[in-house]
Parts: structure tokens; sequence; C-alpha cells
């Protein structure tokens, strides 16, 4: 019986995605294991592998094809002894065999195509569908599909967040642009556990077909990636739901650049701690004894991480993703060293698997190396914080009355008002300066 | 003097008033309630369950009656009225001790005396409670919940005077059965009176003054009440006012108008079962910023009156005159002032009613004129008693499930229904409305057979052309 491949769901939270190449071609012989297509979602690009043997006998969705929807068929498959031609009408066998599985990048790394897991806190950045289970009532459903609504877009305020009628409408009248005002000002909506808001169908977001753009110089339209999506969504969420507020802070680095090129010029160094890597460690450290930091808000309660997972903004090809050092304060410098460089590669190839960017409970975004001098992040919620990291430059500095010059950074740190306040950032920021400025402690 | 403070107080024992104080001391409050006369109100006292004992005697007696067509015998149907109404007030004694021992459990203190509401401000509500002309306790509470209730509606020319002319508390423990009876009200009230009298073997008038009987419900409904009531030897006067009244010595004769032409009527008692007013009257509204509207306070959507703090909740608040909606209201009112997530103001939409005369009437939501009104396209589905296995195994072969659907979305708009049981069936639906189901879900629904719940299922099908055993 014929065998449909189906388009795999890469992360739990996936319904949809891009068929960005098949690497096999009808009339294939293919073998449990052989790759056959690449699938491009917003944060990575994966490889679908073949778990049963046969013919190619019919490719359904074309290279290329955007937004096909997870278990939607995508290939038919003549098993051995079966007639190809007739597999490639028959449709496939009818019940959705999981024909095809995507194998992590890293070979060792379990099947992607099993749920990854974040924490459970921290809820990983769920891919531009969204795609978790959304609760409605039956009436909820039809009224939002017969008003062409994404019920998945609609706030519920029944019982544990369900979408109900009256959300539905409330929805529509409001043009389906925002999120409905709550029904009542003093009753607040259970949080939502699942489906974070995504843009609806005409946001407030500009549409290309806007007259304005016939006014404006000729231009290129450059069409959104899924990340691109991902990217806009996220970050307008946060820099609208979020109270941001920043500490700053000039560290002196001449004795970390000092300690830096002691430990890279040692006879045995198989590594190359850049000041990022003490950035990133120096930080972890100031959270383990800052934990008010590394946090999360909920409606409920302020969750407050029992370890450090930093997530890493590493600039890519059309966009950027945070690659995450899980336990970061436990690790050392030199292994801090090597995973960053590891994932920032496996990020620039497209081939991070979903638990390597998915949760992460703080940030830090590094522009030193464009020479910035101070620049203000968006948070990566629902993350408490993100540090953003100036150029190491040598300024004039006052020592005991005396003007004198330094190798001065500036860090400023983002930080979420509604589970952090000043004083707390403050007191982080403080810490963190004296790590960096003692930089032997990091040693110990 | 008792002096005590609480976070909140309620005044009225009745089901709106008792559940709610359970309710608050669930959601961790300090409350008390003050209660006048009996825990459990009218409805556990003088209303919905004695009612309901007389109601179910009345039954029996009418299988009794009926026994040959079940192959019974019965050498000579009879009852003892007395027996009937100790019967009932066991009942009644029994449930209204079962309060008590609710609230006790709950630790929820129960004030013996007549509530007030005596200054204070917002936050510090002040209520003294008054026994035998003395105040014996003065409470201070942060919330204060009136659920004083209501009582029977008098009208002037036909004062109840407890002899001839009945409210429901004389008709609730007759002495003696009247051979003819004049009901005045074809209400829950009404009707259900009107019911357990005529089976017992009373003459029955039922004067009506809208155009048809149980005037709330679907006309369609009132409408085959009405033919069963003719057909159990009811007289029924619609579209019928009582002028006046002229007592005799053990008689009741009645000045009728209908369609412009005076009949009299004459019965040995009269109830008047003409609609309640809401106990406002001393308990200390007078010269607050409550607002009473035609016996009722005037409050917002979470029940609070214009007194900050204040709320009122059940008969006392409006209709629906029923304890489900007061309990409900009341759950709903500290619910809120416990800053509860997920809280919503009370849908009387999704409120269901019952009256359990022979054959029993319950219906929940819009009648098909109301939603026609309400400018729906609707979709009816109808469904026979006479199509249903249960219910002629039964003996019950008369009868009707009365289903209305937008057209547009499916959503269940209403359901009506008259038969036997019906009051038992209804929360099918009530559910179905609150869940928001659409038909779709309704027809997947797996009905147990051989059950009257099947009809719930024929009729939705009916709605849509998909009726099987019709």
């Amino acid at each position: 019986m014929p065998i449909n491949i189906l388009m795999p769901a890469l992360s739990p939270t996936m319904t949809e995605g891009t068929l960005a190449k098949w690497l096999v071609k009808e009339g294939d012989s293919v073998s449990s294991g052989d790759v056959m297509a690449e699938i491009e979602t917003d944060k990575a690009t994966m490889e679908v592998e073949a778990v049963d043997e046969g013919v190619i006998a019919k490719i359904v969705v074309a290279d290329g094809t955007e937004n096909v929807a997870v278990n939607d068929v995508i290939a038919i498959l003549a098993e051995d002894g079966e007639d190809v031609a007739e597999a490639a009408q028959s449709g496939g066998a009818p019940a959705p065999a999981p024909a095809a599985e995507v194998p992590a990048p890293a070979a060792e790394a379990p099947a992607a195509a099993a749920p990854a897991a974040p924490a459970p806190a921290a809820p990983a950045p769920a891919p531009a569908a969204g795609g978790a289970r959304v609760f409605a009532s039956p009436l909820a459903r039809r009224i939002a599909k017969d008003g062409g609504v994404d019920i998945a877009a609609i706030t519920g305020t029944g019982p544990h967040g369900r979408v109900v009628k009256a959300d539905v409408e409330a929805f529509i009248a409001s043009g389906g642009a925002a999120k409905p005002a709550e029904t009542d000002a003093a009753v607040t909506p259970e949080p939502k556990p699942t489906a974070p808001s995504k843009p609806a169908a005409g946001s407030d977001t500009l549409s290309i077909d806007d007259p304005i753009f016939k006014l404006l110089p000729e231009y290129e339209a450059i069409p959104n990636t899924n990340m691109r999506k991902t990217i806009a969504r996220r970050l307008t969420d946060s820099a609208r739901d979020v109270p941001h507020f920043n500490v700053q802070a000039d560290i002196e680095i001449d004795a970390l650049m000092a300690l830096r090129k002691q430990l890279n010029s040692r006879p045995d160094a198989d590594y190359k701690i850049s000041v990022n890597d003490f950035v990133v460690k120096a930080t972890a450290l100031a959270l383990t004894r800052v934990p008010e930091c590394n946090v999360a808000y909920t409606d409920n309660a302020i969750v407050q991480f029992k370890q450090v997972d930093m997530a890493i903004a590493v600039s890519i090809d059309g966009g950027l993703i945070t690659p995450i050092v899980k336990n970061c304060a436990s690790k050392g410098l030199a292994t801090i060293s090597a995973e960053v460089k590891e994932l920032a590669g496996k990020a620039r190839e497209g081939k991070l698997a979903p638990e390597e960017y998915q949760g992460g409970t703080f940030s830090i975004s590094n522009l030193g190396m464009f020479n910035v001098k101070a620049f203000n992040s968006i948070i990566n919620s629902p993350q408490g914080g993100i540090l953003s990291v100036g150029a190491g430059e040598q300024r004039p500095v006052v020592k005991d009355g005396a003007l004198a010059i330094a190798t001065v950074m500036t860090l400023s740190l983002a930080v979420d008002h509604r589970c952090i306040d000043g004083a707390t950032a403050a007191g982080m920021m403080k810490e963190l300066k004296a790590i960096l400025e003692d930089p032997i402690a990091l040693m110990l | 003097m008792d002096k005590q403070s609480f976070d909140i107080v309620v005044i009225g024992g009745g089901p709106g008033g008792y559940v709610t104080a359970i309710r608050a001391a669930q959601l961790g409050f300090k409350v008390a309630v003050v209660e006048a006369n009996h825990l459990g109100g009218i409805c556990l006292n003088w209303g919905c369950i004695p009612t309901k004992a007389l109601l179910r005697s009345a039954e029996v007696y009418h299988y009794m009656t009926h026994a040959t067509d079940y192959g019974l015998t019965v050498d000579k149907p009879g009852f003892e009225l007395d027996k009937i109404v100790a019967r009932s007030r066991a009942i009644s004694k029994q449930l209204n001790g079962g309060v008590g021992h609710l609230l006790k459990k709950n630790k929820v203190p129960v004030f013996d005396g007549w509530g007030k509401m005596a200054g204070g401000s917002a936050g510090a509500r002040k209520v003294t409670v008054e026994k035998d002309g003395k105040v014996f306790a003065e409470l201070t509470c942060k919330h204060l919940i009136l659920a004083t209730g209501a009582r029977a509606r008098q009208i002037p020319g036909m004062e109840v005077d407890g002899k001839l002319v009945w409210s429901y508390r004389e008709a609730m423990v007759p002495t003696e059965m009247p051979k003819s009876l004049i009901v005045v009200g074809s209400g829950a009230i009404g009707i259900e009176f009107a019911s357990f009298y005529r089976t017992m073997g009373a003459e029955v008038t039922v004067v009506e003054v809208m155009d048809r009987v149980l005037p709330v419900e679907d006309p369609e409904i009132s409408k085959m009440a009405e033919k069963a009531f003719k057909k159990q030897g009811m007289n029924i006067m619609t579209g019928a006012t009582v002028k006046g009244i002229t007592k005799g010595a053990n008689s009741v004769t009645a000045q009728i108008e209908s369609k412009g032409k005076t009949t009299e009527v004459t019965a040995e008692r009269l109830i008047s079962a003409v609609g309640i007013v809401g106990n406002v009257e001393n308990i200390g509204l007078e010269g607050t910023k409550i607002k009473v509207d035609r016996t009722h306070v005037e409050i917002d959507k979470w029940s609070e009156t214009g007194e900050a703090g204040v709320y009122a909740i059940g008969d006392l608040a409006g209709p629906p005159w029923l304890a489900h909606k007061a309990e409900h209201e009341g759950v709903i009112c500290v619910e809120k002032i416990a800053g509860l997530h997920g809280v919503h103001p009370l849908d009387t939409g999704r409120i269901p009613g019952c009256t359990y005369c022979h054959p029993q009437v319950a219906s929940v939501g819009l009648t098909e004129p109301a939603a026609k009104e309400k400018g729906y396209d609707v979709k009816v589905g109808r469904f026979n008693f006479i199509g249903n296995g249960k219910a002629i195994a039964l003996g019950e072969p008369d009868g009707l499930i009365k289903t209305i659907f937008d057209a547009k979305t499916g959503e269940l708009l209403g359901a009506h229904m008259i038969g036997a049981e019906v009051t038992e069936l209804i929360q099918g639906y009530s559910i179905a409305k609150t869940l928001e189901t659409t038909e779709e879900e309704l027809m997947h629904t797996v009905f147990p057979h051989p059950t009257l719940s099947e009809m719930m299922h024929e009729s939705v099908l009916d709605a849509y052309g998909r009726v099987v055993h019709m």
C-alpha cells in the first residue's frame, strides 16, 4: 500500500513550514535514513529522512512551497513491488503513517521530531503559526471560522482562558486587529498558557498594498521569511506588553584584557577566549548572585529559575537567532567559549535544533564588534532581562582625581519592570561590574 | 450587645443567602448570615420544596386513579389531606435543619433576627439584628449582601385573608380539600397549585391576564399546556382580568372580564398568584444611595447597589424569580469580591426555568418569537413524545421538545419542553448552552436508549432535517 509522506513537525509548536528543497525526485528509490528534503521553519532548516523503503511515486508539494501545514501529504512513496504509477494516483494510505522523520542536525542528537523540551516555565518561542492547542468553545470556533478570523489570535476569557463566543465577537467588532479589551476592566482573564499572541490578519502593520508606497520612491519588496515574521511578532509583543527600563554602567576592562591575553597565550591553549565569553560567564555568575534577575513574569507568580541558561544573540543571514548555553554559571570559560562557537556556527548554517535555541532564562546581545558605544535591547520575553554589550575602547577616566586612560566597555541592562525593580537591576549591574573589573575571581 | 465584625454579612438565609455565605466561607471570608424566619427561605420552607412534595403526592394519586392503564388494580384510590400536608411540612423541616448544619459545617454563624443596614460607610457597613423589638447584635462588615427575597404581590380588592383568599402559603397547608378553586395567575406558582388541586379532585378555574397560560414560555408550549389542562378538566380563562370579588360564607365569587364580557365564577377558595414584590422595607435602604425600582433593588452587573460594598441578589434584585438564579448570582458576587480570575456576570439567557405541573414544563434560553425579534434567522426542531419508546412505555405519550438554533452559527438559542420528567432533562441543554455547543456536538452526542433524553437528540436532528423517529 502506498505511503503518504507527511509534512513533519520540527517542534511541538510548529504548524507550518516551507518545503525548501527536494533532494530526491519522482522515481528515485529511497531507503530508511536517506535524506529526502529540506524544510525551513522560522528558525532553522531541517532535513527530512525517509523511514520506509520504496520509490518516490509522486512529489505532491513542490520545492519552495511556503506555509505547508504539518501533516499535509508532501509526497507519496510506493513500497517495494508496488506499481509506482498506481501509487502516485492512489493518494497513499488513509492512515497518516509517520513516513518521514526529521533527525536533529547533530548526528548524536535525538530526533527533532520528538518534542523538544524547553524549560517549562520559559515557553519556547513558538514558531510563527503558534500551533499549540487552542481551547475554544465549538460556537466560538464556528463564528471565528465564518468570520475568517484565526481563533489562535484571540485571548479567551472563559474558564482556563477558553475562547468563548463573546471573545470572538469582541475581536471581530474591534476589527480583528488587536486582542479584545477585557470584558470588564476589573477581571483579569486567565493567563493564556500556550499560543502566544500573533499578528492577526489585518493587524496594525502596513500592508505592501498600502497606498503610501505609491508615494514613496521605487523599491524592491523583500518577502518576509518565517524568521522575519517571528522576529517582528515577538519583539512587537515584547515592546508593547513588557514595561522595559535600562540601567547602564561603564566597565573598565584592562584587567580583563590582560587576563584574556594571558589565558589565550598559554602554550597548551586549544581555545581562544573572547571578551564576549567573559561577559557571558560573568553575567551568569552575577545572575546566580542576584537570582531575582533570573526570572520570568507570569500572571500568577514570578518564576525564579534555578540555573542560568544564557541565550546569546547571533546575527545570521536574514535575521538573528539566540542559541543557548545551558547551565552557564557552572561552566568554565573554555567550555563556554567552545559552546558559543559551535552554536553560532550551527546558527549561521541554519542547523540549530529546536532545543538549542528554545528556552533560555536571560539574554546577551553584543554589538561591540561594530564599535557601537552603547545600545538598549528589547527583552526576549518571557525572559526578565537582556544585557547589551558595547565596544571596549580606550576612554579618558578620572582616577584618584587625575585624568587617566582606561579600556572601557558600556553595558546596558534592560529588565522587565513587572518582575525586576530598579534597585534589583542596579544590584545585578553592580555585581557584574565587580566581576568584570576583577576577572581573576572568575577563575575561582 | 453582641458586637462582631465580619468580611461579609448576608441578610437573608434563603437559597440565595445561605449558598452565598457558604461560597464566601469556602473562599476564606469571615462571613455571617442574618435570618429573621427560617433558614432556606421561602424556597425551602414555603415554595419550591414543599410544593414538590405536594405534587409528588398528587402524582402518585394520579397513578392510583389510572392504575388500570398499567394493568394494576387499586380498590379505592383515596387520600388523607392532613397526611399529605404533614409529609410536605416534614420535608421542609428536614431540609431546613440541613441548611443549619451546612452553615455550621462551614463555620458561618447565623444571627436569628431581623437584619437591617444601619449606617457605616464603604468598607465598614453596620448591620443591626433585632429580635422581639430589641436590637441584640451589631455587626460590622466590609461587604454587605442583601438577600431578603420577595413575597406574594397583593392586588387591591383581592387581598389575601387566609380563609377564602389564599396566597401560596395557605394553599400549601390546606386543612380541607376545597371542592372548587379559582387560581388567579398562571405563572409557575399558580399553575402548580392549579395542577395539584385539580389532580386531587377540585374544580379549578385558572384566570390569566395574558393571552395564554405560562406566558413566559414559548407560545407553542403554552398552547400544549393549556390543551392538557383543559383535558384534565380545568377551566382556563386567558386574556381575563378579575374585576372584583364578592365573599360568601364559604365561597368567593369573582367578576372576571374577558374580551369585553364579564362573567362570574364562584368557588370555595381563591388563590392569588399574581407575582411577587421584593422585600425592600425596613432593611435600612432609606436615605442611602441604593435605588429601588418597583420593589426591587437596582444593581450593576456584579450585583453591587448604589452604595459601594453593598450588594443585592436574588428576588430582591430582579428577575427571573428563581432560587437557582439567586444562588448563582450570590456565588458570582462573592467570587468577584474575592477577585477570582475568570468571573463573569450572570447570563440570564442561560438560566433554565421549570414548572412542576402535570405535564411538566421546562425551558432555557430564547422562545421562538423572542429569537426572531432579536433578528435571528432560526432553525426550529420539534420532537413529540409519541415518537419516543420510553415515553410510550411510561404511559406518557403527550409532550414536545422544541429546540431553536441560530441558522447562521448553529448556536442553541433556546429549548422548550413539555411532558413527563422534562424538568430533569432541561439541564442537558443548559450545559450545552454554557459550553457553547453548536448543533454539531449535540448531534454527535450519544444519548442512551431507551430514555426520554433521546428526544433531545431527535429535536436537534429535526432542526436540521435529519430527524429519525418521526
